[in-house]
């Protein structure tokens, strides 16, 4: 029964989705098709990086406005670095993930030195990513076409899977693996529940919350390598309004956006969801697009009116 | 009294030397004529151009105020224009399309506020749902499609006419600074807002009906949301459910904290935002107008700018700087 | 052999204005469960805080083991054995169990992975070795208060904590939480810790602890055996009175009241779990209740349950003649009660609103938001407060936070004296204010009364309650244990009566 309770956000967003998933699939030719699947899993590859990163901050308490914005600085930076200084792949992707690991890392030390809220600095933290991406090059949007590296990626699949689903599917389990496994990890949940208690157990405070935002601007800065393989450019405005998608997957995964309960795997179940009903208008086309901007609102509510009642059903 | 003029300086001191600089770098910034039946100058431009942000930063004011916040704001600006335009195609007078968006961001802001104070969602997931669907509810009324308005029709003298020279978006802006100032000094509204946001507990204690207090502030919000969004359809005469409104809660939100008024609650100052959105507006137009050494200034320049006064207001604000600088002072000493 | 543990020697702490302990001397012993007891404003919370590394002192030195220590942070006094655990568990409600206990000690493999199944393992086995039974890998929000607490002390135990503070440990548990606790505290007092308990129940001081010390004051006012310390001996330490020669009776008060008494507030079988028990209480117009008892005997609770800020889980309520079915301060208030709460600055007063803003704003909150009051009114209204309870500000703009404390108590009751009221609920309205506006306070109670109020006056001061009340109503650990009346009430009768075993109860 404890069992249960605990885990039935979790099997709440895999029961919507499997009953999705499947009535998609009884519904439309083609959905159920094992390259429909892996799709579900490139398409969103972006997207769900970055709602891993969020996973991270928001377990801590926080929330993280940029990461939309540092997708596309990153896709500028590494087109730049590979187009303008012929770097290849090899070197410029990891000095695009360190660039934003330490993004992240820098809005981390100034909410947890200066106490200031992280809606606000992370708000600043878009507006600089953003127009640092705009401001890189003159062309807000620079081809990529010509590489043979990125081109040779983009078409690299194993069992129909893309480089950027491996990517994802990795990133999800390395996430979940330092969220259970980790003093760290740990330590993440333990200040989205109770900082004060977190510090007096004598638990690493400042570090986690710098680390949680540094792993969100890693995450995001991965999402912006991975565009641009999809992409096959690097571009200035991707990923526009992406945190909001990012914060939705979230909290439909079942994590609380005060902070303290949830998981990964919970947000990589959301972003399928997400990718679900995005998908669906390509195979219904009598189903605009605005439903679903709808469905997701709707979705949310749900969750988090399903949240809101567990909370009063465990604390009374 | 002379605590929230001190609160004001800041805000005001800003604006004033940014309009200074304007006025040497490019000193057309005040150059006032009649052009059209109407003053023109980038000075009114700026107004003209702000007025959504200043509406919206208004309503904000009294929601933060409360302890809350509202993240819908664009998407419901969406939506009334959405309502406007439609109702509009029916031959319905303007006054009537005004009404029925009125109507529904009013509606709006009242679901957020329903959904905060009786089902006791945080005010950031909450206002996080309308921003995600009120943007395909808006999408939904046009059918995806942008709607324009007749050339001819009333309604756009919201956005387009003018009277006594000054441009309509500003008279509507300043009439609801007005109006929203005479309505919280003049009722309790506005000490009840301050009251519920600044100590909640002892407001309870007080006797306060704290719910209805939050859900005033978020009615407002909606109507004023609204207003901004039937401005913003009315100046490029359509309904565009997809752009009206993008990114403008961010604007507001900011405007408010520049003016001074604490993202955690209480006092508030409706001037103090009213400066903070004419110096986020101001900010934009400069960098537009501005040069140096011949060569225009790029305008992406405006989004690195605002991300550096986010952070100076902020730590403007943090007591933990205070402290630090307190320490580091008394360690040289 | 019992040796000493912890010494702490004269102790001295400051705060700007107030020696908060003045030269105190506290031994704990190895093995032995030593109760810490007194009322507000004694120092019990300072000495603990400086024990465990929270404040700093100003003098004195503290030993542990025979070795002097200087624990800067909670977690430095933790590191060397003295842990504490609060009343509002400081532990990580959304983790589990086990991580709770173990973790930042957790087991871990030599990559830094946690072994869950070896962490799992050694907190089962810490929580058999205290003869608890709780499923480990639960997270910890889904346990009780009560089995919170024993887990807190787990993790101390488990980190090899010598001492152990339980503050106010029992304050939200049931009778048979509270058992359990005990046996617990025991156990480890056999294992030869040193256990440091906090309480206000004195029931429980005699059940479970082995010497008590008395705080009065900022001084210690001794340290004894409990159970060679007569109840009556300790009441009258904490509250510096000894029963012979307790304080004159009651002043004479003025027999004058305007019109005839008559019934306005009647709570029967009113209760709250953990909270208060049933109580039966009537008041009559022109008379002041007395509520007496310790810290945390109910006073506060009970006031809270008649204004309608707790919701009660059963019993009625009426004021003046009607039935408030579901109550709240608002129905209270329209119903003319008033209460100005024991802490002003959270439950009190807007601080950042000026002193003219937060004297109206019961009155506002009652008009509703639409029917204004002109600035003009407002401020008559004020100046006449100001004025008749010789409120000092130099203007009614100035915040209200930036008023002394005594100033700030006369804002409350001015906000709630405008609104007229028959009921006034008054929960320590003289503390921590100077001796004038005491004296103002407590004789505008006086003439409040003989104009035909009903008051219920709170305060942890017995002289002051009997001094101001023509009723008194003694309470003791979350219940109504008698009722006293007449002129000839002294402080020594209340004493008793708080003094006597719970076992006595009922045949008073």
């Amino acid at each position: 029964m404890a069992r249960f309770t605990r885990h039935w956000p979790l099997l709440a967003t895999a029961v919507v989705l499997i009953a999705l998933y499947a009535t998609a699939a009884i519904a439309y030719p083609g959905f159920g098709s094992w390259f429909q699947f892996t799709r579900f899993f490139s398409d969103n590859a972006t997207l769900g990086l970055a709602a891993i990163g969020m996973t991270f901050v928001i377990l801590s308490g926080g929330i993280d406005l940029s990461v939309g914005a540092v997708i596309a600085l990153s896709s500028m930076v590494l087109a730049v670095l590979m187009s303008r200084l012929d770097l290849s792949m090899w070197s410029a992707a990891p000095m695009v993930l360190v660039l934003g690991a330490a993004f992240g890392a820098f809005m981390g030390g100034i909410i947890q030195v200066f106490r200031l809220p992280p809606f606000l600095v992370t708000l600043a933290g878009m507006f600089l990513a953003r127009g640092a991406a705009l401001l890189l090059s003159d062309a807000k949007r620079i081809d990529m076409k010509d590489i043979e590296s990125v081109r040779s990626l983009s078409e690299r699949h194993i069992a129909g899977f893309s480089l950027a689903a491996m990517v994802l599917v990795a990133a999800v389990v390395i996430a979940a693996a330092v969220l259970r496994f980790t003093r760290f990890g740990r330590t993440v949940y333990a200040i989205g529940s109770d900082e004060s208690a977190a510090r007096l157990m004598g638990l690493p405070v400042a570090r986690a919350r710098v680390g949680a935002y540094s792993i969100s601007g890693l995450c995001a800065a991965a999402g912006g390598v991975v565009h641009l393989i999809g992409m096959q450019a690097g571009d200035a405005s991707a990923a526009f309004l992406l945190e909001l998608d990012a914060i939705a997957a979230v909290v439909i995964g079942g994590t609380l956006l005060a902070g303290g309960r949830g998981s990964v795997i919970g947000t990589l179940l959301g972003v399928l969801i997400l990718g679900l009903i995005t998908t669906i208008p390509n195979y219904q086309g009598d189903l605009n697009t605005w439903w679903i901007k709808i469905v997701i609102g709707l979705l949310l509510l749900a969750f988090v009116l399903l949240q809101r009642a567990a909370q009063r059903w465990t604390e009374c | 009294m002379p605590d929230s003029m001190s609160r004001l300086v800041w805000p005001l001191a800003a604006l004033a030397l940014l309009l200074a600089f304007n006025a040497v770098v490019s000193p057309s910034f005040f150059h006032l004529h009649f052009a059209e039946g109407r003053l023109a100058s980038p000075l009114i431009d700026v107004l003209n151009q702000g007025a959504p942000v200043l509406l919206l930063a208004l309503g904000m004011t009294l929601v933060i105020a409360a302890g809350g916040i509202d993240l819908s704001v664009g998407a419901v600006m969406a939506i009334a224009g959405a309502v406007a335009a439609r109702v509009l195609e029916t031959d319905a007078s303007a006054a009537a399309a005004v009404a029925a968006a009125l109507a529904v961001c009013l509606a709006a802001g009242l679901w957020n506020g329903l959904l905060i104070t009786f089902a006791g969602v945080p005010p950031i997931v909450a206002t996080l749902i309308l921003m995600v669907a009120g943007r395909g509810i808006a999408q939904l009324i046009t059918d995806g499609q942008i709607i324009t308005v007749e050339p001819g029709s009333a309604f756009l003298a919201i956005g387009r006419g003018a009277l006594l020279g000054l441009p309509a978006p500003v008279l509507i802006a300043l009439a609801a600074a007005g109006a929203l100032s005479a309505a919280v000094r003049l009722t309790s509204l506005g000490l009840f807002i301050e009251s519920v946001g600044g100590n909640e507990e002892a407001s309870r204690h007080a006797g306060l009906d704290v719910r209805s207090t939050r859900l005033a502030a978020y009615a407002i919000m909606g109507l004023l949301a609204g207003l901004a969004g039937l401005v913003d359809a009315a100046d490029i005469a359509a309904a565009d459910a997809n752009n009206s409104g993008l990114y403008l809660e961010l604007d507001a939100i900011l405007a408010v904290v520049i003016g001074g008024t604490a993202l955690t609650g209480g006092r508030f100052s409706l001037l103090g935002s009213l400066a903070g959105a004419i110096l986020i507006q101001s900010l934009s137009t400069t960098i537009l107008m501005a040069q140096f050494g011949g060569r225009s200034v790029p305008v992406e320049l405006n989004l690195v700018i605002k991300a550096a006064v986010v952070l100076i207001v902020c730590l403007l604000q943090s007591s933990e700087l205070r402290r630090l600088l307190l320490r580091t002072r008394r360690a040289v000493a | 052999m019992a040796h000493a543990l912890v010494e702490m020697r004269g102790i001295v702490k400051t705060y700007p204005g107030v020696r908060a302990l003045d030269a105190v001397d506290f031994t704990l012993r190895t093995s032995e469960i030593h109760a810490l007891v007194g009322e507000n404003g004694a120092g019990k919370s300072t000495l603990i805080r400086i024990l465990t590394g929270a404040e700093r002192r100003d003098r004195g030195t503290i030993s542990l083991d025979g070795a002097m220590i200087e624990p800067r942070t909670p977690l430095a006094a933790q590191r060397l054995g003295i842990a504490t655990v609060y009343q509002e568990v400081n532990l990580i409600p959304d983790l589990s169990v086990a991580e709770n206990i173990l973790l930042g000690y957790e087991p871990r493999s030599r990559l830094g992975w946690i072994g869950w199944g070896a962490m799992r393992e050694r907190a089962r086995k810490v929580i058999a070795d205290m003869a608890l039974s709780v499923d480990v890998s639960r997270p910890l929000r889904s346990c009780s208060i009560a089995v919170r607490q024993l887990i807190a002390v787990a993790r101390a135990v488990d980190q090899r904590a010598k001492v152990l503070v339980l503050d106010e440990p029992t304050s939200s548990l049931d009778a048979g939480e509270t058992a359990q606790l005990f046996a617990l505290m025991r156990r480890l007092r056999a294992r030869g810790l040193g256990i440091i308990f906090i309480t206000h129940f004195l029931e429980q001081v005699y059940e479970v602890s082995d010497r008590v010390t008395i705080l009065r004051g900022g001084r210690c006012a001794g340290t004894h055996a409990t159970g060679e310390l007569p109840r009556l001996a300790l009441v009258s330490a904490m509250l510096g009175k000894t029963v012979e020669r307790a304080a004159p009776p009651a002043a004479v008060k003025s027999p004058g009241v305007a019109g005839p008494r008559r019934e306005c507030l009647r709570a029967a079988d009113v209760f709250r779990r953990r909270a208060m028990q049933p109580f039966r209480l009537s008041l009559y117009t022109g008379e002041v209740l007395g509520l007496a008892g310790l810290l945390g005997s109910g006073r506060t609770e009970l006031a809270r349950l008649l204004f309608g800020l707790d919701r009660r889980d059963g019993g009625q309520i009426r004021i003046n003649g009607r039935l408030i079915r579901r109550h709240s301060p608002r129905r209270a208030i329209r119903a003319g009660m008033a209460f100005t709460p024991e802490d002003r600055r959270t439950a009190g007063l807007i601080a950042h609103l000026s002193v003219r803003d937060n004297i109206v704003l019961a009155l506002l909150a009652a008009r509703g938001w639409a029917k204004r009051l002109g600035k003009q009114e407002r401020q008559a209204i004020a100046e006449r407060f100001v004025r008749s309870l010789s409120i000092a500000t130099p203007d009614l703009r100035r915040p209200v936070a930036q008023l002394s404390g005594g100033n700030q108590q006369k804002v409350i009751l001015a906000r709630w004296l405008l609104m007229e009221p028959t009921i006034l609920l008054l929960d320590e309205p003289t503390r921590g204010i100077d001796i004038g506006a005491k004296e103002q306070i407590e004789s505008l109670i006086d003439e409040l009364r003989a104009r035909g109020m009903a008051i219920i006056f709170i305060s942890g001061e017995l002289e002051e309650v009997v001094r101001v009340s023509g009723r008194i109503m003694v309470l003791r650990d979350r219940a109504v244990v008698g009722e006293l009346a007449g002129a000839a009430v002294s402080t020594a009768d209340v004493m008793r009566r708080i003094a006597r075993p719970a076992a006595e109860d009922g045949h008073a």
